[in-house]
């Protein structure tokens, strides 16, 4: 059974799909820095993540350095994963910050930056953060749960310059993968 | 019975670690423990096996069985060398840009510090490098100095280095 909670996404300008890079590219390791969620730029960053995840078949989440914008900005859509419990739909949110996780659980992953490796990785599977959405000075908070809460703690791993690479349960944990599905 | 290393190194195919099986097995081998992957594509089998027969009739027959493309090797080995768990352990993975001398740089720390690695894989991709070693560090060491040594290699070389420790629920 799948939970939705509608979140109130502003409308965006329209979208420009943009490169994405590839680890080792430094942008992937930096420290992203706060931004102003009422910034002109930052909305239109909103809307070219969204467009450049989308054109990336089976990604459901993409973070602004991924596009070498070393912004605390990520997009995301679960809600057509079929391993989804509970969605906030498509989103796109700003400064986000943990405020409690818990029930790790490991499970394999892959990345967009890193095309040719999958890895095994613990993540919360119970997940509180706040943060801010494109256009809005009021502080949001959301809870979730499942695959979602594990997309957020990949997505937000990223605005701290961390891999699912950093983050490998050991020495057999790394795959080797051809493409990104 | 006695203990040898039999390892298999070369081109990869459908079939080779059942015609190693099927020839041990053949040979009245009791398979022990065993590590086998795939590296740069290349076909890479270590096992440990009791063996009745003479280590060098078991070879000639492996490499009857398995052809040209494939070198192997069957040593005698000590019985036990299980060291046991000793110390702590923790994951070190180190990712970046390949650089001849990130692997040597970063296991010379680990070694300094009396650290043992018990696993570890390597992978290149690209110009993506990654390292991953299951590592056990002596109760009780200073692991911010260790830390600290892997922090400035890791800058020296432009690459991510994070030693974690391994959590073990005993359930």
């Amino acid at each position: 059974m799948l939970e939705r909670v509608e979140l109130a996404m502003p409308t965006l300008p329209t979208g420009t799909l943009l490169k994405t890079v590839a680890a080792p590219n430094q942008a992937l390791s930096s420290l992203c820095a706060e931004v102003d969620p009422k910034d002109s730029n930052i909305l239109q960053l909103a809307a070219d993540l969204i467009t450049t995840m989308h054109a990336n078949k089976g990604c459901v989440g993409l973070a602004a350095n991924q596009v070498g914008r070393a912004v605390r900005v990520f997009a995301l859509d679960v809600s057509n994963h079929p391993k989804t419990t509970k969605s906030h739909g498509l989103f796109v949110l700003i400064n986000p910050e943990i405020v409690s996780s818990s029930r790790n659980e490991k499970s394999r992953e892959g990345c967009l930056s890193v095309p040719d490796f999958t890895g095994d990785v613990k993540r919360a599977t119970q997940l509180t953060i706040t943060g801010y959405l494109p256009g809005s000075d009021s502080q949001i908070t959301i809870e979730t749960q499942g695959f979602e809460a594990k997309a957020i703690g990949h997505e937000i791993d990223h605005l701290n310059g961390y891999l699912f690479l950093d983050r490998v349960a050991g020495a057999h944990a790394i795959f080797p993968r051809k493409r990104y599905l | 019975m006695t203990s040898y290393a039999i390892t298999v190194f070369g081109t990869d195919r459908p079939g080779i670690v059942a015609t190693i099986t099927s020839t041990l097995a053949e040979s009245g081998a009791n398979i022990e423990d065993t590590s086998m992957t795939l590296l740069q594509g290349h076909f890479a089998m270590t096992l440990i096996a009791q063996i009745e027969i003479d280590a060098q009739a078991l070879e000639a027959k492996l490499a009857t069985a398995l052809g040209e493309d494939l070198t192997v090797s069957v040593s005698k080995v000590r019985p036990d060398q299980t060291t046991g768990a000793l110390g702590t352990s923790y994951v070190l993975t180190v990712q970046g840009g390949d650089k001849p001398g990130i692997v040597a740089a970063v296991t010379k720390i680990i070694a300094k510090h009396q650290g043992n690695i018990t696993d570890l894989t390597t992978r290149l991709s690209q110009s993506l490098y990654l390292l991953v070693a299951e590592v056990s560090l002596p109760t009780g060491i200073n692991l911010e100095a260790i830390n600290s040594e892997l922090v400035n290699v890791g800058k020296d070389f432009g690459i991510a280095l994070h030693l974690t420790l391994v959590e073990e629920d005993v359930l």
